[in-house]
């Protein structure tokens, strides 16, 4: 029988939440890691009961979790993310330089072929690899030491690589506020891609690094088309993050963190608008996700069962997520704890999980 | 070899799987001074998993909000290679009273 698991990372936990195809019912997991960020939590495409946990406190600092178990059972693996090269300098937010610093794993994202294999973004911003199951990690040194390196300068998150797309040999990363990087060769070197960004928030608004990138995604059927949640505006890419061309067309704010593409239809993407950069809520107290079908720039407002008054949350940047059924099932969890699931596309949506710690991040598998 | 009772924090001891204190064996008496780092890398040598919780990966420097108390004295500051002082070194050593390793008081 189908199952649907959502894995929330949560600002106390992890929680993995469960379900047949229809999703209407769902059983929610104690949580796991009590106590503890849970950034992100990811599942081996490959092996989908192979899933990876990046636990952290600022007590205690990192921890990685592994269960091959679909999440029954976790063993910590690996947590040496030491440096490969000695740590250069980047700005610091008053314009200093600043020594690379290791705080912490935003997001784990396990290769698509091989379920040992799985990539690590950390803050402050490297890229890690481990192909023992996270036993180990190396880090791809080139993103850290890249020559425009010493000018990235963190967000008002921290200076995290929080979006690693795996096209093997090509991987796509995002970093704030430093913007989005491609190499072509898994990992060696890069190249910034930038072009068309323009953020009001730096000196030089179109420059090539320095933008603050919040998620970026992309459908597995047109690679080379990416779309684009930045600081403010909705961006897309045709040709690879070469160039840039904005997409917010009539959304009411086209600040947020969230993007992402349906899994069916490569031209279909969601955004959850967030009123702005100093107030991290939607707009009006209402709760909404936008839809556009045609890649951007129409979009329209889908609220059915989302709360339309008083609401005051926030949707953090991988805190959206979309599974592969027939009728396609959109997932995003806010830092009031709830879990929101659609099971048509976002024409209606019900909170599949109401009272969770801040959710900071939801994954989905479909298991047959 | 000595062995010293070590109380580590609610969240080491989860991660680590015990309940209660510890016991470890540390590399000390017969001339052998009893340090915290000593202390510290049998904990450690025990309990892999505690790697990089108490002590930085990259620096080997107690992390920020950690403490390290012992015979109610806050040992944090001391130097890691140094010989516990001679009071506390032998009633640890003993196994009279514990080393703890304490999670900062913080809200959140």
């Amino acid at each position: 029988m189908t199952q649907v698991r959502v894995l929330a990372g949560t600002h106390k936990g992890g929680f993995v939440l469960t379900s047949d195809a229809s999703r209407e019912k769902w059983e929610i997991s104690e949580p796991h890691f009590a106590g503890w960020d849970v950034y992100h939590m990811k599942g081996s495409p490959a092996d989908p009961n192979r899933l990876y946990a990046s636990q952290n406190t600022g007590w205690f600092g990192q921890i990685i979790q592994r269960s091959d178990d679909g999440g029954a059972t976790w063993q910590a693996v690996g947590n040496d993310f030491t440096y490969a090269t000695e740590p250069g300098t980047h700005l610091w937010y008053d314009g200093t330089p600043r020594p690379w610093e290791f705080k912490r794993i935003w997001h784990l994202e396990p290769s698509a072929t091989d379920p040992d294999v799985v990539y690590a973004g950390a803050e402050d911003a490297a890229l890690f690899r481990s192909a023992d199951g996270g036993a180990t990690w190396t880090e791809l040194t080139g993103l850290r030491t890249h020559t425009t390196a010493a000018s990235w300068q963190p967000g008002a998150g921290g200076m995290c690589l929080h979006t690693i797309i795996l096209q093997e040999p090509r991987i796509y990363v995002a970093i704030s506020a430093a913007g989005t990087f491609r190499s072509d060769d898994e990992g060696q070197t890069w190249q910034p891609v930038n072009h068309g960004l323009v953020s009001e928030g730096i000196p030089d608004t179109d420059a090539e690094v320095g933008h603050c990138v919040h998620h970026v995604e992309a459908h597995p059927s047109k690679p080379d088309t990416l779309f684009m949640q930045k600081h403010w505006d909705v961006m897309r890419s045709d040709d690879g993050g070469l160039s840039w061309t904005e997409v917010s067309g009539n959304l009411p704010t086209d600040f947020g963190f969230p993007i992402a593409v349906h899994p069916h239809e490569a031209e279909t993407i969601y955004v959850v608008p967030i009123t702005s950069d100093s107030l991290h809520y939607p707009p009006d107290g209402r709760l909404s996700v936008y839809r556009s079908r045609s890649g951007g720039n129409e979009w329209e407002r889908l609220t059915r069962g989302l709360p339309q008054q008083d609401c005051y949350v926030n949707v953090y940047r991988d805190a959206m997520a979309v599974d592969t059924l027939d009728d396609a099932g959109i997932y995003f969890g806010t830092t009031g704890g709830q879990v929101y699931a659609s099971a048509d596309s976002g024409d209606t949506w019900a909170p599949i999980a109401r009272d969770l710690p801040a959710v900071l991040s939801v994954e989905v598998q479909v298991i047959d | 070899m000595s062995d010293v009772r070590v109380v580590l924090p609610a969240h080491l001891k989860n991660l680590a799987r015990v309940h209660g204190e510890v016991v470890v064996a540390v590399p000390a008496g017969d001339g052998m001074p009893l340090t915290q780092r000593a202390v510290l890398d049998a904990v450690e040598e025990r309990f892999p998993m505690l790697r990089g919780t108490i002590r930085d990966r990259a620096t080997g420097k107690r992390r920020a909000f950690i403490r390290f108390y012992a015979c109610e004295r806050d040992l944090s500051n001391d130097a890691p290679e140094a010989p516990l002082p001679g009071d506390v070194a032998e009633l640890i050593a003993s196994g009279r009273e514990p080393f703890m390793v304490v999670g900062a008081m913080a809200g959140g």
